[in-house]
């Protein structure tokens, strides 16, 4: 317990245990406020440009059928998240799991039944208990890889992102400036991209050299450590962000979570959204403008349609461009991968695609 | 119910007519003696007349004449034994018992005695059985024991409007008839009529030609008991269990009458004592004259022969009940008759407008007071006594054997009523039973007053898909017989148990875990046979039925809800119990505070949280209360 955050840390899981012995006690049926991460309850910030979290907060009875489970899978992690701390220990949110999980009593009856169950208690408690996941000392599976202009520290290691090989550095979960420092940057820019398949033709290409910039990718959904990661070379690097992803609703997800946060992580926006960050495909437009073949194309499902519609309703995808951007994709029914652009050439994204993009600065913001 | 009347008219008719001519046998030869029809003459078959059965004269109307002759009562019955409840050797003791019975429970509620009934089946070889009944009854006089027990269509009660078990005086005389039919014997009655007389005792059989009790022997002897009737009577019988056998019958009879006392002495088994449930004796029922508008034509004109009355309007308000002597004038006006006619001057037409008149008039329905009902409580109270004492009357699988040892099941101890028992539920051996039951108020049918009951008992360890059992009672006797004819059942059958929260298949009675009473009290049952088997589909008496066991479904249902509640509370707090030792844990460990005073408050919190009444902010919709 040498660090102060975790002195802190441990305070706030205390009170919450305090809290409801309390209510124990006082003979009233014991819950716990969990700020609520959903839809209901999360605001377009106009001014800082991100998704900021309401103040509603759910009620977590212990003496409710629905939520007595939920409630004791709380205090089971928060008590294990206070015995990693004061044992000075670090997990995985996936170790947390089976570290809390045990069968009840003589049922068949597990404290937890999946991982899933387990997950969303954690970040329940990040938001009851105000802590962010590393002071509860968890961590994420690693997911996303970096290459680029940029020489950094991880855990006293130098790691020289240009000398990455074909894989890309790891990006880890925490990713504080504790635990990473930048120690020299020569890149322009970041650009994210969606998946790991378009990063490794952008980094057999050397994509990064040529046009100075960092390359990143999050494996589909980018987790905290890569989105922290962008938010940190954004703010102490001034790096503008770029970001290409598929043209379909989930793809648009993502740039807009990079841009302005999740609704599910609302809470931690304001470390992670990165709102000058710039779409730059792929355009429903692009098909057209790049003159790609139609059996590249694939239809829409049913459930793309609802999604893209669902969206047209978010305030943050209010502007003129993005309502063209989504209506277009939906009049036209179909949606791109990235890897359509390979229809003209393997090596057109990095030759043709990107440098013209970036050039004519066609993109979205 | 056409045929019921013209039964009831008959057997009315009949004792009268004994006296004068031939009544009951239709002569047979009269449709013989109808002049042959010619036969039609079929067109252009002239030359070969179609064949034609030769007809030889076989006797004539005189020689006809000389074979008809009176046919008794008793050579009538005699041969239409299955009438009266005798069709075959497994119904025969029952019947016996059963007719026996009810005269006791009818005599000792007339004088006013808490009975104590003893039946007792011997097994005297092959198929021969003795079957006596004795009772504490007032006893019967020396001079009317042997027409009671030795002549058919002989008592007191068919000549009146009065509730009562027995109504035509034939089933004991019946028994003693099969008993003596089938083994030749005479049957022995003994009766004691109060305290220093001294007892009699019979040899009686009956002369069938005559309709006439014969006396073999007569005796005084000495008897324990201050009163009572003792009849033996010796018969060809099967000794059946199940169902339809004296077990059920006494079960029943004790259920039906909780002021009564049995013992049954059986074969091969221990005697089984059905205590009394109440030392109350029930409610004497009153005997009330027959209300105008329930009588019919010829019935009316029998009255009109034989009253003492001199004028017609007098005739009518001293013969039956809701008439004053201005409706009485009314009534006269309306038929066009004058008041001051004889009434046995009346003829057929004449009568026919008095019966018109009297239809059409409005008048007040009959005095209802002469009902006894066995009443709400004491219902429960039969109920109860009966689930204690009963050996399993839904196990038809666990019939008892015939040849079993002694090891049969004891009465059961006294019930108690035990704490934490859900209220309204009574528990009775170990188990708990809902019990419910519903009195109506009384109604009319045809002019003849009735009140509907029914109750229920509900739970216990009884399978739940089986049908439920169904026991039907008239007059406080059991109904053991032609349950699917009998307006009784398709009273229930008809009600949509379904709104209770039991299961019904289509136009069949419901299933579950459940014993269903139906009693109908009445001064005059309607019957559909002289067994008394089955009541008769009158709409008035189905839909009483229907209200009542209605009142006592919804009662169920409300009993069947709040065990499911508590059922789900009791699972709700499994769910909490579970969870209980993590919390305590979990909260020790954030907390440092002591484990088990956490446990133990929780448990308390939990406990209270899922009481009988759940109250508390505690929504069960699944969906948690936000706060903004």
């Amino acid at each position: 317990m040498a660090r102060p955050i975790d002195k802190q840390t441990t305070a706030k899981l205390e009170k919450l245990g305090e809290e409801a012995v309390r209510q124990v006690k006082r003979g009233i049926n014991p819950f716990v406020q969990v700020p609520s991460r959903t839809l209901g309850n999360v605001r377009y910030n106009e001014k800082k440009k991100i998704i900021e979290l309401g103040n509603d907060r759910q009620k977590r009875l212990f003496f409710n059928v629905a939520q007595a489970k939920k409630f004791m899978q709380t205090f089971l992690v928060g008590a294990a998240c206070k015995d990693l701390i004061k044992s000075g220990k670090t997990t995985s949110i996936r170790d947390l799991y089976y570290l809390t999980k045990h069968t009840l009593g003589k049922t068949q009856q597990n404290t937890f039944e999946e991982q899933d169950e387990s997950d969303p208690i954690i970040e329940d408690l990040e938001v009851t208990v105000d802590a962010l996941r590393e002071e509860l000392h968890l961590f994420a599976s690693n997911k996303g890889n970096l290459v680029g202009g940029i020489t950094l520290v991880d855990s006293g290691d130098t790691i020289d992102a240009r000398r990455m090989g074909s894989g890309g550095w790891g990006v880890p979960s925490i990713v504080e400036a504790d635990t990473i420092q930048f120690k020299k940057c020569e890149a322009k820019f970041v650009l994210l991209v969606e998946k790991d398949a378009v990063f490794r033709r952008l980094n057999e290409d050397r994509f990064w050299k040529k046009h100075e910039c960092i390359l990143i990718h999050g494996g589909g959904q980018p987790p905290r450590g890569v989105r922290r990661l962008l938010h940190r070379f954004n703010q102490e690097l001034k790096l503008p962000v770029y970001v290409l992803v598929d043209n379909d609703p989930w793809g648009f997800y993502i740039y807009s979570v990079i841009k302005q946060g999740s609704i599910n992580l609302a809470y931690e926006s304001m470390r992670m959204a990165v709102p000058s960050a710039r779409f730059v495909g792929l355009s429903s437009f692009d098909k057209q403008k790049y003159g790609l073949p139609n059996n590249v194309t694939i239809r829409m499902t049913d459930d793309d349609d609802k999604r893209a519609k669902q969206m047209l309703g978010y305030p943050w995808f209010d502007k003129k461009q993005w309502r063209n951007e989504i209506e277009h994709m939906v009049k036209s029914g179909i949606k791109l991968e990235i890897e359509a652009l390979s229809a003209m050439g393997i090596s057109f994204i990095t030759e043709e695609y990107l440098p013209r993009k970036l050039r004519d600065r066609d993109w979205l913001e | 119910m056409k045929k019921r009347h013209q039964t009831q008219g008959q057997l009315a008719l009949l004792p009268k007519a004994n006296e004068s001519k031939p009544a009951v046998p239709k002569p047979v030869a009269h449709k013989l003696a109808a002049p042959p029809k010619a036969p039609p003459l079929e067109p252009g078959a002239a030359p070969s007349q179609p064949p034609r059965p030769k007809l030889a004269r076989r006797a004539t109307a005189e020689e006809l004449g000389l074979k008809q002759r009176e046919i008794s009562i008793s050579e009538f019955f005699t041969k239409n034994r299955h009438l009266l409840g005798f069709d075959n050797p497994s119904k025969a003791l029952l019947t016996t018992v059963k007719e026996a019975v009810d005269n006791s429970l009818d005599a000792c509620e007339e004088a006013g005695i808490l009975p104590d009934i003893r039946v007792e089946i011997h097994e005297l070889g092959g198929d021969r059985f003795k079957a006596a009944i004795e009772d504490n009854g007032p006893g019967i006089v020396k001079a009317q024991v042997p027409k009671v027990f030795g002549k058919l269509l002989y008592g007191s009660k068919f000549h009146r409007l009065k509730q009562s078990r027995g109504q035509q005086g034939i089933g004991i005389s019946a028994a003693v008839m099969y008993g003596q039919l089938t083994t030749g014997k005479a049957s022995l009655v003994t009766s004691k009529t109060g305290k220093g007389r001294p007892g009699h005792c019979f040899e009686i059989q009956l002369d069938t030609r005559k309709n006439a009790p014969n006396v073999l022997s007569d005796s005084e002897v000495e008897l324990d008991k201050d009163h009572g009737t003792r009849v033996e009577i010796e018969m060809v019988a099967n000794f059946v269990s199940g169902q339809r056998s004296l077990l059920r019958y006494l079960e029943q009879t004790a259920l039906a009458n909780p002021h009564a006392s049995f013992t049954y002495v059986r074969p091969n088994q221990v005697p089984l004592t059905f205590p009394r449930a109440s030392d109350l004796p029930p409610k004497e029922a009153v005997e009330i004259k027959p209300h105008p508008q329930g009588v019919e034509l010829g019935a009316l004109i029998l009255m009109l022969d034989e009253t003492k009355a001199r004028w017609l309007s007098s005739f009518l308000s001293s013969e039956f009940s809701r008439v004053s002597p201005a409706t009485a004038s009314e009534i006269c006006k309306a038929a066009g008759l004058k008041d001051t006619l004889s009434p046995g001057r009346l003829d057929r037409a004449q009568a026919e407008k008095l019966h018109q008149a009297i239809a059409a008039q409005k008048l007040m329905a009959p005095p209802l007071n002469c009902l006894s009902p066995i009443g709400d409580e004491l219902m429960r109270k039969g109920l109860i006594n009966f689930l204690a004492v009963t050996e399993s009357p839904l196990d038809e699988e666990e019939e008892l054997p015939l040849t079993a040892g002694p090891a049969t099941p004891q009465p059961a101890p006294p019930v108690e009523k035990e704490e934490g028992v859900t209220a309204g539920e009574e528990r009775i051996q170990g188990k708990a039973f809902f019990i419910s039951t519903v009195t109506r108020p009384p109604k009319v049918y045809r002019g003849n007053p009735f009140q509907v009951e029914v109750g229920l008992a509900y739970g216990g360890d009884w399978p739940p898909d089986k049908t439920v059992e169904l026991y039907r009672f008239a007059n406080r006797v059991p109904l053991l017989f032609q349950r699917g004819a009998c307006g009784l059942t398709e009273s229930v059958v008809r009600t949509d148990w379904r709104n209770y929260l039991l299961s019904q298949p289509k136009g069949a009675l419901p299933v579950g875990p459940m014993v269903l009473l139906v009693h109908i009290a009445s001064v005059w049952v309607p019957f559909t046979s002289e067994s008394k088997e089955a009541v008769a589909h009158y709409p008035e008496i189905l839909k009483e039925v229907q209200l009542a066991a209605q009142e006592c479904g919804r009662k169920l249902a409300a009993h069947i809800r709040k065990r499911q509640h508590a059922d789900y509370e009791a699972k709700r707090r499994g769910i909490f119990e579970l969870y209980i030792a993590e919390v305590a844990q979990s909260l020790n460990k954030l907390t440092g505070k002591a484990e088990s005073p956490i446990r133990r408050d929780l448990l308390k919190l939990a406990a209270s949280f899922t009481g009988q009444d759940s109250q508390g902010s505690d929504d069960e919709t699944g969906e948690p209360e936000t706060e903004s």
